[in-house]
């Protein structure tokens, strides 16, 4: 094996594309799994750990992109996403704290989340939500691609990335209303979701965001719900009045959120349990966000 | 591969460094540093806890050739030669914490970080602090009383060590 330890990210790109199977390595939470239990035996170790570039996000404006985006760094740790961006990208943030445990937090990173591209990843869910023009940065020495989040996952534990391309951030629109995620499991840290499930108001172009992990061969979006509850919305003048959305509508989301799941039965639970609580958690997080978009329409009055 | 790097304090370089293997591993194997524990393997348990560049991490999860050149402490970087246990390690004895000791040093260097971020943690802060170390004999309470006891020291003479 070999260990590739470029100091640049252009050496990192050179690197990757002389050695296209070389494995990256950047908080190692899933790397070093497979290593330490003889899983994997890649020809080569690529780490990232010493492009600087990597650990920093900025925000700014991009093409393709309406309003304020957050460029996040691949391999910015959880800990920090919860630490510094709870305000911009508060979904992805609550999503982060309950990645594992502290220490898991402090190494692991969305870059390593999406190059996984586990169906249960807790970084996916937040990151459907938070928009359809959310976009993975991948280069290689041939350029930029800019891929959205929905072409992302194309299957289990597989992602469209090609053999000589790197994750270099993840651009995000900052949220423009609240954002929740919810997870499942037995105890409240080190959990690897039974599912999980998160939602985002964007009042501004008046839709809603939806990501479902852990109930499908990929993390996915329930598309029917959000168009269900963005026509819900509009037809009612809610996104103005801020009344409630009450509970038949409420209960169709989380119907439809469920229905669109397609999980499995296994050791952490069953497909029923998991559509019954999709179903649970989708309802909660709307009342949750909706309850706050309220709010902040009141105090704004 | 060879890899140098700082472990408490000191330069200390390992040969013949398999590319795939852990800094746990070159701590405990090849640099005579065995108080980080190895127990899961997999980041479940919390007990090779060590500071890489100021952030508690585990360190059977950090590919040795990731620390070259870094700053690794470990547990056995707490103590001060002059003034012996840090406070910390001190209340894990004073308050019985320690049954099998496996976990110990795991806990310790946690529960370290915590005191120095937040010198009069809630037991909630603890709880969500240590969510990552697991011990299977003291049932947890002599810990939290342990990290209780250690900040109450901490807050009356100064701090945890630096
Ligand atoms: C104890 C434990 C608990 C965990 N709990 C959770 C949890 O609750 N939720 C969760 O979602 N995950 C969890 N994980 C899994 C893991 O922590 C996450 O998937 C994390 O996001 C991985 O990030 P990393 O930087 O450590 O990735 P690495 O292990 O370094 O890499 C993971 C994969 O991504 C690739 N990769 C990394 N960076 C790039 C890049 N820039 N470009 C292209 N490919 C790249 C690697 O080649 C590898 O295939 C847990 C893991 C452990 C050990
Ligand atoms: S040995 Fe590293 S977390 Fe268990
Ligand atoms: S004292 Fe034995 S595992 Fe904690």
């Amino acid at each position: 094996m070999e260990f590739l330890r470029p100091a640049t990210w252009d050496e990192a790109l050179a690197a990757k594309a002389e050695h296209p199977s070389a494995l990256p390595i950047a908080g190692g939470t899933d790397v070093m799994v497979e290593l330490n239990f003889d899983r994997r035996r890649p020809s080569a170790l690529l780490d990232l750990n010493r492009v600087g570039e990597l650990t920093k996000w900025e925000s700014g404006r991009f093409e393709g992109q309406e309003g304020e985006v957050i460029r996040l760094g691949a391999a910015v740790p959880y800990a920090r996403i919860t630490r510094e961006l709870s305000a911009q990208l508060p979904g992805l943030a609550l999503a982060a704290d309950t990645v594992g445990s502290p220490q898991i937090r402090n190494r692991g990173s969305v870059g390593g989340n999406l190059g996984a591209a586990s169906p249960a990843g807790d970084a996916h869910p937040a990151l459907l939500a938070a928009g359809r023009d959310v976009l993975v940065e991948a280069q290689s020495v041939r350029g930029t691609r800019l891929i959205p989040i929905d072409a992302f996952y194309v299957g289990v534990k597989r992602h469209s990335l090609e053999a000589d391309e790197l994750i270099r951030a993840v651009r995000i629109p900052v949220a423009d209303g609240p954002q929740q995620f919810s997870k499942i499991g037995t105890r409240n840290a080190m959990v690897i979701a039974v599912c999980a499930f998160a939602v985002a108001l964007h009042p501004k172009n008046g839709t809603v965001g939806t990501g479902i992990g852990s109930a499908a061969p990929t993390p996915r979006r329930a598309a029917e719900a959000e168009e269900f509850i963005a026509g819900e919305l509009a037809e009612r003048g809610l996104w103005q009045s801020g009344a409630l959305i009450g509970p038949a509508a409420t209960r169709r989301f989380g119907e439809l959120v469920a229905a669109a799941a397609s999980p499995i039965d296994d050791v952490r639970g069953t497909a029923a349990y998991r559509r019954h609580a999709l179903a649970v958690m989708a309802r909660r997080t709307l009342t949750w966000t909706w309850d706050a978009y309220t709010h902040s329409l009141r105090s704004a009055a | 591969m060879r890899v140098t790097f700082t472990a408490n304090g000191r330069r200390v370089e390992a040969d013949d460094v398999w590319e795939g293997e852990s800094l746990l591993f070159v701590l405990r194997e090849r640099l005579g540093l065995p108080g980080s524990k190895n127990a899961c393997e997999q980041g479940e348990c919390g007990s090779c806890t060590v500071y890489l560049d100021g952030e508690p991490v585990c360190s059977c999860l950090v590919a040795a050739g990731q620390v070259q050149g870094r700053e690794v402490r470990t547990v056995e970087g707490l103590a001060d030669p002059e003034t012996g246990l840090d406070v910390v390690q001190q209340a894990f004895v004073d308050a019985g914490a320690v049954q099998c000791g496996f976990c110990t040093p795991g806990l310790v260097v946690q529960s370290h970080d915590l005191l120095r971020r937040n010198p009069r943690p809630s037991d909630n802060d603890i709880r969500e602090a240590l969510s990552g170390n697991l011990c299977r004999c003291t049932g947890y309470e002599m810990i939290m009383d342990a990290v209780r006891l250690a900040a109450a020291r901490a807050g009356a003479s100064g701090e945890v060590s630096r």
